[in-house]
């Protein structure tokens, strides 16, 4: 049971170890710094790239879009275009609201059995999976797009823009960035749904638990970096800059928890194609919502079709010929 | 069975809290180490030797589900293997949905079995992670890489295939309707549906399918239909609804047969041949044509080789179900007719709508669709050319083709269910609602997350409507039937409505054990009831005999 997650739990604290004392004890800056940087970002290009081109080689057979809605069908029976839409343009837009605001999970419910008199099932909107989904998302691109600040120089300004919303609040300094607290709550409450739901931690795996506690690690070592403990920010910058322009140096000062930090990150990196955070790439092929609801009106060609024995009407005919005949049905053949 | 277990012991065993204590002592502390029981009143009889080779398929034997050996190939393994890499590489749908759920858990209170149950292998991710594990096991990369250290296989959440893992498989496979519930909330559309239909193309490559699939699917081949009706018998069955539409309507109907050169070919479920009450929606289909003759010259023709609408095959496999369906285009080019008209089915309607065309197209040889009594174009059906009866029926209502007394109707108080196929592969949701409007008086919504997209299956779908696993259906249908119960008190509702033969072979039984005082009506069956045909005598029946509203009298002294 707990093994789930004490597990991947554990391998986030070694992980981390590892790198910091990589780097004080051992001294090898080079290979947290930049060896390792280097080698998941290209695991996570080629092994992301093999994985889509990998699904794009499974054909699509059939066209099978789940309808989520009355269909285009009598000119004065309203369909539903984005829920059942029969062109590109509807499944564009189906596919917009999924993936930038989880359409689907928009409409959770939770059902709840009363074992009483009336023995009602009902069924409630439960909108929590959903704001906290989106809350994660959307905080953690908000985190990764403010952290290209540290790989361009000049820094363009619609990051420093991105910087100045991020920053709104103005409390204490360095000034709060909302998106990274947003990013620690929302992922502890996915973690905190997997734990404390019944159903949820049934089903949850050692898989489910490992990008919750990498995730919080990366989170919680870039706050402490940015409000808690001292870092070489002139120091680190040299050092990412070297890496985005080919060009990797390794500065004097940067201390231990930043390069666990990296290592994290380039842990996430490499974890990212060989999991289920693959989702991010699936969620734009997945041929239940991508297709249009058009079969009827626009044949769909199966490239596999092949031809099947069946049992034509001859055959039909001669084993039932006599039959037909007395029941006066209409045959082809009289004999 | 259902005498057996009273609903409120069925109710007792439900809990969606899926208990921790059993498992938690295990080494990974994981469901999948939880062996499973097949359980008497769960399961399908397995599949008769003779049905299954009707069809030349594999390893056809007399084999039990509950004894142990299963007498299965020696390289079961190795067929199952490649039965999943051949799969993975043909449908992109199963290698998406093997890699990309992420296990949130939105799926997991949506399937009716899963609230009828409370089994947590009910819930759709689990079901699908029984296959996943095995998938992660043999074929993903991570599963490959840890399962080589120790402890790895649990933390890649993997494990081989074991015999008990297949027959977990088979038992949960088989309690999946298909009904694609779930794939409405997945936020990346995961079709449990899809994986069940990968999953049961590998039972039938080891000769693990059902019998209630495998009888119907070896009948329809040879005879043209489900229930193995021969063309003679076919005839009399219609016959007879012939008789009693004449002594309730004073009408011969009598319909014709593998007529050439008619305008439209129809094509139904056996079902509503067969059985009560889809017979009377039989009846419906009757009336209306024998109307659209009379009033409008429309030549309709039934068919005793294409006499099936319905398609097991559809639960068997792809395979399988193109070899069904291929007698309908068949037929309608043999017979020469402009375009096909089929009746009220629900999985019938996802293979004609989804897949027909594809598998067996092109339909070059009819014209595309037009009802010649209103002009109306059937745009949504111009190349698969065939159209739903509701659609054709609707067109003619609003185009004010049918004369129609909706006060025969007018003790019916009705609900509709909508039926998983129709409404979730598909989207026909206001059509039926709209003929219901026009042929009844009154009509109450179930509750909004039980209808349209959101609707429950009846807990019987895709072969799962047998006599023996009658505990499952009636706690699959306890969803169904518990909205059916809410309106039926708080409005009154004593008749549900439904555009489905499965649902019409089904519903009665969960009515009767959950909600007695509800019966059971197909559309047209209502249709039938309020067309005026010309030259009628006074009716004060309906097609049930039973006295139509304020006839009630004037039967009895009949009598």
């Amino acid at each position: 049971m707990n093994q789930k997650y004490l597990i991947p739990l554990t391998a986030v604290f070694l992980l981390f170890i590892i790198a910091y004392i990589g780097v004080e004890g051992a001294g090898l800056q080079w290979f947290f710094g930049i060896v390792f940087p280097y080698a998941a970002m290209i695991f996570f290009i080629a092994g992301f790239v093999y994985k889509v081109m990998g699904w794009a080689a499974s054909a699509v057979p059939f066209r099978i879009p789940t309808t989520c809605g009355q269909a285009k069908s009598l000119p004065w029976i309203k369909q539903n275009s984005i829920d059942n839409p029969d062109t590109s343009t509807g499944v564009f837009v189906r596919m917009i609201l999924e993936i930038f605001l989880f359409r689907s999970l928009f409409r959770n419910t939770k059902a709840a059995f009363n074992k009483n008199a009336s023995n009602k099932l009902s069924y409630s909107w439960e909108i929590f999976l959903w704001i906290g989904a989106l809350a994660f998302h959307y905080s953690f691109l908000v985190v990764i797009l403010r952290h290209f600040r540290f790989f361009t120089s000049p820094v363009p300004s619609c990051l420093k823009m991105l910087e100045y919303f991020d920053g709104i609040v103005q409390m204490g300094l360095p000034g709060l960035f909302l998106s990274g607290v947003v990013l620690l709550a929302a992922t502890l409450f996915l973690l905190a749904r997997r734990i404390f739901d019944a159903k949820v931690n049934y089903i949850s795996q050692a898989a489910d638990y490992f990008p919750l506690f990498l995730i919080i690690g990366i989170a919680v070592t870039g706050i402490s970096m940015r409000y808690f403990t001292k870092v070489d920010i002139i120091g680190i910058k040299t050092l990412t800059m070297g890496l985005a322009t080919l060009n990797p140096t390794i500065p004097e000062g940067v201390g231990g928890l930043f390069y666990s930090h990296i290592f994290l990150v380039s842990i996430l990196f490499v974890y990212f194609p060989l999991s289920k955070l693959m989702h991010m790439g699936g969620v734009f092929l997945s041929p239940t919502r991508n297709m249009a609801n058009n079969t009827r009106a626009k044949r769909h060609i199966n490239p596999w079709n092949y031809d099947v024995k069946t049992h034509t009407y001859a055959e039909y005919e001669d084993h039932f010929r006599d039959k037909m005949i007395e029941a006066g049905l209409p045959v082809d053949k009289k004999e | 069975m259902s005498d057996e277990l009273k609903p409120d012991e069925l109710l007792d065993k439900i809990d969606f809290a899926p208990q921790k204590g059993a498992e938690s002592d295990s080494v990974s502390g994981n469901w999948m180490n939880t062996s499973v029981q097949i359980r008497p009143g769960m399961y399908c009889y397995a599949a008769k030797a003779e049905s299954v080779e009707t069809l030349g398929l594999p390893n056809a034997r007399p084999w039990n589900p509950l004894e142990d050996d299963w007498k299965l190939p020696d390289n079961w393994q190795e067929i199952i293997f490649n039965g999943l890499k051949e799969r993975l590489e043909k449908f992109r749908t199963f290698k998406i949905f093997m890699d990309i759920c992420v296990r949130c858990g939105a799926c997991a209170d949506k399937c009716h079995f899963f609230l009828g149950t409370g089994d947590p292998k009910n819930m759709p991710v689990l079901r699908a992670e029984l296959l996943r594990s095995v998938y992660r096991n043999d074929f993903s990369t991570a599963g490959k890489i840890l399962k080589k250290i120790p402890g790895g296989q649990a933390l890649a959440g993997a494990r081989p295939m074991t015999m008990d893992v297949l027959k977990e498989w088979w038992y949960y496979f088989f309690q999946c309707t298909e009904c694609r519930r779930c794939s409405v909330f997945c936020p990346y559309g995961i079709d449990t549906a899809e994986i069940t239909i990968m999953a049961r193309e590998i039972f039938n490559l080891l000769g693990l399918n059902i019998d209630w699939i495998a009888t119907p699917v070896s009948n329809c081949f040879k005879t043209g239909n489900h229930l193995g009706i021969q063309p003679h018998a076919f005839k009399d069955m219609l016959e007879f609804f012939v008789e009693d539409i004449e002594d309730v309507t004073g009408v011969d109907c009598t319909p014709q047969f593998q007529k050439k050169g008619a305008d439209i070919l129809f094509i139904t479920p056996s079902g509503d041949v067969f059985a009560d009450p889809g017979t009377y929606t039989c009846e419906g289909y009757m009336i209306l044509f024998k109307y659209l003759k009379d009033k409008y010259g429309l030549d309709v023709t039934w068919s005793t080789y294409a006499s099936e609408g319905g398609n097991f095959g559809f639960f068997t496999s792809h395979e399988t179900m193109k070899r069904l369906n291929a007698k309908m285009y068949a037929e309608a080019k043999r017979l020469g007719v402009k375009w096909i008209l089929g009746g009220e089915c629900g999985h019938m309607w996802r293979v004609i709508h989804q897949y027909m065309d594809t598998m067996n197209g092109p339909a070059d040889f009819m014209e595309e669709p037009v009802n010649p009594i209103t002009g109306t174009k059937f745009e949504n059906a111009k190349s698969t050319k065939m159209v739903h009866i509701s659609e054709f029926t609707a067109d003619l209502i609003k185009h004010g083709k049918l004369e129609l007394d909706k006060s025969r109707n007018s003790n019916r108080i009705m609900t509709f269910h909508d039926s998983c196929n129709p409404s979730r592969g598909m989207g026909i949701l206001d059509e039926p609602r709209y003929i219901i409007k026009n042929v009844c008086d009154h009509f109450y919504e179930m509750p909004p997350n039980t209808i349209r997209e959101q609707t429950f299956c009846c807990g019987s779908g895709a072969g799962l409507n047998a006599g023996e696993n009658m505990e499952l259906r009636m706690a699959g249908a306890l969803p169904r039937a518990n909205a059916v119960k809410y309106v039926h008190e708080k409005f009154g509702v004593n008749t549900l409505g439904t555009i489905c033969a499965i649902d019409r072979a089904a519903l009665p039984t969960m009515c009767e054990y959950w909600v007695p005082e509800v019966e059971v009506y197909g559309i047209t069956e209502l249709v039938g009831n309020a067309l005026i045909l010309p030259g009628e005598k006074k009716r004060v029946e309906d097609l049930r005999f039973e006295p139509l509203p304020g006839c009630e009298e004037e039967v009895e002294e009949d009598e």
